[in-house]
């Protein structure tokens, strides 16, 4: 088990050097199919035989720890070094400082410090277990789409720009070694350090195309996940100096036996902050907006499988430390208010991407309210969303990134009659945008458990989060879905590559299976974790209603199928739509006022003087920064 | 009688009998807007010879996607009332209802019509401005009897009404659009009076028009439903106000209708919204403050 773990986290920085090295394009895009294979099949093995052994909780050292203690403590000078150099090059010096400082008192601490108490360094239990397959089935399955889209990118579409795509499919492995690294972490130590390497290599992501505005964007991510691995450095020195231990699980223990009010909660507070950074919620918002500039690949990535699901997955693990204390309430109110705000901004946009990117975030906002109240139906549902949303998510990118490149445009207002000029496409979008609000998928089943936890909690102003968020959240995506359909449209031609497509269909068919087998997950997976963590586990939602969420889920595939088969063959007289007589012979042109034929526009409503981002990002950032201050403050202070 | 086969029955009732009281409401709806407005107005019947009618008409259609959608828009309302009937999770009848509504918009945009376009962003407008009330209701339910299902909530010792007024108040609010009455009819209505045509139903033909308000009956009588749950408790007695209120509510929304203008849709969200806040927030937050 150890060997294969230790492979699990090394060989994708191994690889990484594959691609890097090999310029010619098939030769290089073969050995990004077999590694991605192997990192998938390390990632499925390791769960299996996790799974195997009984589904409890391991936790053992990697053989030669030592050597790895060391490469780590180099390789975080190494990340200084090379922060401080990008920074000064391109004239941003003082990020470097915010990297000097938390790697000095990282570094200093481990060399100079007090030793703490020896620990294991790796533990795999159900939320390992789940991450793991999620990095390794999902994030392997972006690789694959990287390829093909990325050819696309640089042959088809993109000229201009300097082709590096060697750098770009390496840095994809880096961040797979990255994310298995810091899912199965044990000490702060090593999940600060990979955590870093989360933030650089994003950072370099999202700079990739290396315009202005790539540059900007990139440190803009850079400085504020790097707020967020102070944040970690703080709670380690604080582990350190004041707990003697630079166990995780052991800083939770003692928060959680400390309770409310605890100077344990210290460090608590300043790893969820980090984890409120990583995960995007207001104010750090701004990052991964910005990171929407990167080629799609990177995006699905960033948004999906791994990045923001860093932080979140830290969250989960410090649940329980966090129900019923100042820290929970930082954690859920600043999600619920991320949940709402983030999906009222969505509506005011058209692009494609962006509306994808502000669904992130308010859906990241969600697991991490959930995850804050740290009770066991949020937990349950958190769970539930961190996998649909990993899914529907990486695929909808992916296929915005298709749309992209067939069509031109990722403007939602370009999509008109999707459904007829790239049936394909369209489905797909379809698919994911139903996963991701449509009643009875995904995402409902979660929103239903926390609004039932958070009345229960009391807090009568997350359920108003809840419930103003679920609405916004169904305008937005309903508008999206609407503009879809369409009639008389040209088929066009779809210029996707087959192994996108092998990529998106592998994603849909997860999704359907996903959806329709969660009672199956709920119970044989979800549920253990529960046992894991609260010692027992009632279902949350009672069997009966799980049986009808089912027929529900049937029903929205079946019934309109059966109507389609009824309607078929319906002979029908095909008319005009109705343009108040001012038709001209076709459903796209009209008469205007002067006499002469005019195309007929069809527009969504945006809603900017409401919504859009000049009323509400300011604001947002401004409650987002207070709701963290007050409660830092409060714990922090409370503790001395 | 064992519990499954009452419920069995009562669900069944409403498939079949539905549509009928549907219909018979608004054809005294229509009765008595005809008399505030000084006509002497169709007879009660009129509605059903109205969809008689249409069913017979010859279907023009635009695109063919729309039947089927307009066919799956019945399905999941008729789910939603057969669930709140048969005594199921209320949230889960509320998300059934969003779901159908889901259909009615895509049966309207399939269309690529001008007017149904506008009529389906304003009833996304409307959708948008009614659904944090709608989930509030669930909640406010939950909070005064302990229980989301509809068949436990029936058993309650004290009506729901009595710790959930605020609740009731923006309930009743929301269902002025629910049941496109103005001031809130925006985007379509039952009046001659539109400014966008029909809008969501603009292109809705014979069947389709038919199949759309049948379900709109059948809407109607699942969200009367809603409204008399406010007053039903164990006390067979609690039946009779519930319908007593039934009535009052529905004249109220026939009354509102006849006496308000339409209004744009910034001041339909800002008015449902600031409801919901004041009415249905209060009411959760003193709830909670008692409770705990």
């Amino acid at each position: 088990m150890d060997k294969l773990v230790m492979a699990l986290i090394c060989l994708p920085f191994l690889m990484a050097i594959l691609p890097a090295v090999i310029k010619k394009s098939k030769i290089r895009s073969t050995v990004v199919y077999i590694c991605g294979a192997i990192v998938a099949i390390l990632s499925i093995t390791t769960a299996v035989w996790w799974y195997s052994l009984g589904g409890n909780a391991l936790v053992f050292d990697l053989p030669y720890t030592e050597v790895f203690d060391k490469i780590i403590l180099i390789g975080d000078f190494a990340l200084m070094f090379l922060i401080i150099y990008l920074s000064v090059k391109h004239h941003k010096t003082i990020i470097s400082l915010l990297s000097i400082v938390q790697t000095l008192l990282v570094a200093g601490l481990e060399l100079f410090g007090p030793h703490p108490a020896e620990t294991m360094h790796i533990r795999i239990d159900w939320l390992t277990f789940i991450m793991i397959l999620i990095i390794g089935i999902i994030g392997v399955a972006i690789g694959i789409y990287a390829v093909g889209y990325m050819h696309g990118y640089h042959i088809h579409h993109h000229k201009e720009l300097k082709d590096r795509r060697s750098f770009f499919l390496a840095m994809i492995f880096v961040f797979y070694g990255a994310m298995f690294g810091l899912v199965l972490s044990v000490s702060l130590v090593w999940l600060y350090f990979f955590w870093e390497i989360t933030s650089v290599t994003s950072f370099l992501l999202i700079g990739y195309t290396r315009t202005e505005e790539a540059v900007n964007n990139s440190f803009k991510a850079l400085w504020m996940n790097l707020l967020g691995g102070l944040g970690i450095a703080i709670a380690i020195a604080y582990a350190i100096l004041v707990q003697g231990t630079v166990n995780l699980y052991d800083v939770i223990d003692s928060a959680i036996a400390g309770g409310a009010g605890s100077a344990a909660l210290v460090p608590i507070a300043f790893l969820a902050f980090a984890a409120l950074t990583k995960s995007a919620q207001f104010p750090f918002s701004g990052w991964l907006l910005g990171a929407m500039v990167a080629p799609t690949p990177s995006s699905a990535l960033l948004h999906s499988a791994t990045m923001v699901k860093a932080g979140v997955y830290l969250l989960v693990r410090l649940a329980l430390a966090m129900n019923g204390n100042y820290v929970g309430q930082m954690v859920y109110l600043c999600g619920g208010f991320t949940f709402l705000i983030a999906s009222c901004l969505a509506i005011a946009q058209s692009d494609g991407k962006k509306v994808l990117a502000y669904s992130t975030i308010s859906n990241l906002g969600l697991i991490v309210a959930c995850a804050g109240a740290g009770y066991q139906e949020t937990i349950w549902a958190a769970v539930f969303l961190i996998i649909f949303h990993a899914v529907s998510k990486s695929m909808l990118f992916q296929c915005v990134g298709a749309i992209e490149n067939t069509t031109g445009s990722r403007d939602i207002e370009d999509m008109e009659g999707l459904a007829v000029r790239y049936p394909k496409l369209a489905f797909i979008l379809m698919v994911g945008i139903a996963g991701m609000f449509l009643a009875p998928f995904g995402m409902l089943i979660s929103k239903w458990a926390a609004l039932k936890a958070f009345v229960d909690a009391p807090s009568a102003l997350m359920v108003l989060f809840i419930v103003f968020g679920s609405s916004t959240t169904m305008f937005y995506w309903t508008k999206w879905f609407a503009k879809i359909l369409g009639i008389h449209a040209e088929k066009g031609v779809d210029r996707t590559k087959p192994n996108e497509y092998v990529s998106m269909y592998f994603h849909a068919v997860l999704l359907i299976l996903l959806c329709v087998g969660f009672p199956i997950t709920s119970k044989y997976v979800i549920e253990p974790l529960m046992n894991d963590m609260y010692g027992t586990s009632t279902p949350v939602i009672s069997e009966g209603n799980i049986a009808i969420m089912v027929i529900m889920i049937c029903a929205v595939f079946i019934v309109p199928s059966i109507n389609y088969l009824l309607t078929r063959n319906r002979k029908d007289k095909e008319v005009m739509v109705y343009m108040g007589g001012a038709n001209i012979g076709d459903n796209k042109n009209f008469i205007d006022s002067m006499g002469e034929s005019k195309e007929l526009q069809v527009s969504s409503w945006y809603m900017t003087d409401w919504f859009g981002e000049d009323k509400l990002f300011k604001p947002a950032v401004v409650v987002g920064t207070f709701i963290i201050l007050i409660f830092l403050c409060v714990v922090v202070g409370g503790a001395f | 009688m064992s519990e499954n086969l009452i419920r069995m029955i009562v669900m069944l009732l409403y498939i079949v009998a539905g549509p009928f009281i549907g219909g018979i409401l608004d054809g005294f709806d229509r009765k008595i807007s005809a008399r505030m407005q000084g006509r002497k107005g169709p007879t009660v019947l009129q509605p059903f010879y109205d969809v008689l009618k249409l069913t017979q008409k010859q279907l023009l259609a635009v695109n063919k996607f729309q039947l089927l959608m307009v066919m799956s828009y019945l399905f999941f309302v008729i789910l939603s009332g057969v669930l709140f009937f048969g005594g199921f999770d209320m949230l889960l009848c509320f998300f059934s209802l969003s779901t159908a509504a889901m259909f009615l918009i895509l049966a309207s945009t399939s269309t690529h019509s001008p007017f149904s376009t506008i009529g389906t962003h304003r009833e996304l407008a409307q959708m948008m401005s009614y659904e944090p009330m709608v989930l509030l209701t669930a909640v406010g339910f939950y909070l005064a009897t302990g229980t989301f299902q509809v068949s436990d909530i029936i058993q309650a010792k004290v009506p729901a009404i009595v710790y959930a007024p605020g609740f009731f108040i923006g309930f009743v609010f929301i269902l002025t659009i629910k049941f496109r009455k103005s001031p809130f009819d925006l985007s379509t209505t039952h009046h001659a009076h539109q400014e966008v045509v029909k809008g969501v139903t603009t292109e809705m033909v014979g069947i389709e028009y038919a199949i759309t308000t049948l379900t709109e009956w059948y809407e109607n009588v699942f969200l009367l439903a809603v409204v008399g749950l406010f007053f039903i408790n164990s006390n067979p007695i609690s039946y009779l106000v519930a319908i007593i209120a039934v009535f009052i509510v529905y004249f109220f929304e026939i009354l509102i209708d006849n006496t308000s203008a339409r209004v744009k849709w910034q001041l339909m969200l800002k008015m449902a919204w600031g409801v919901t806040i004041v009415a249905g927030g209060l009411n959760l937050f003193i709830l909670e403050l008692i409770n705990f």
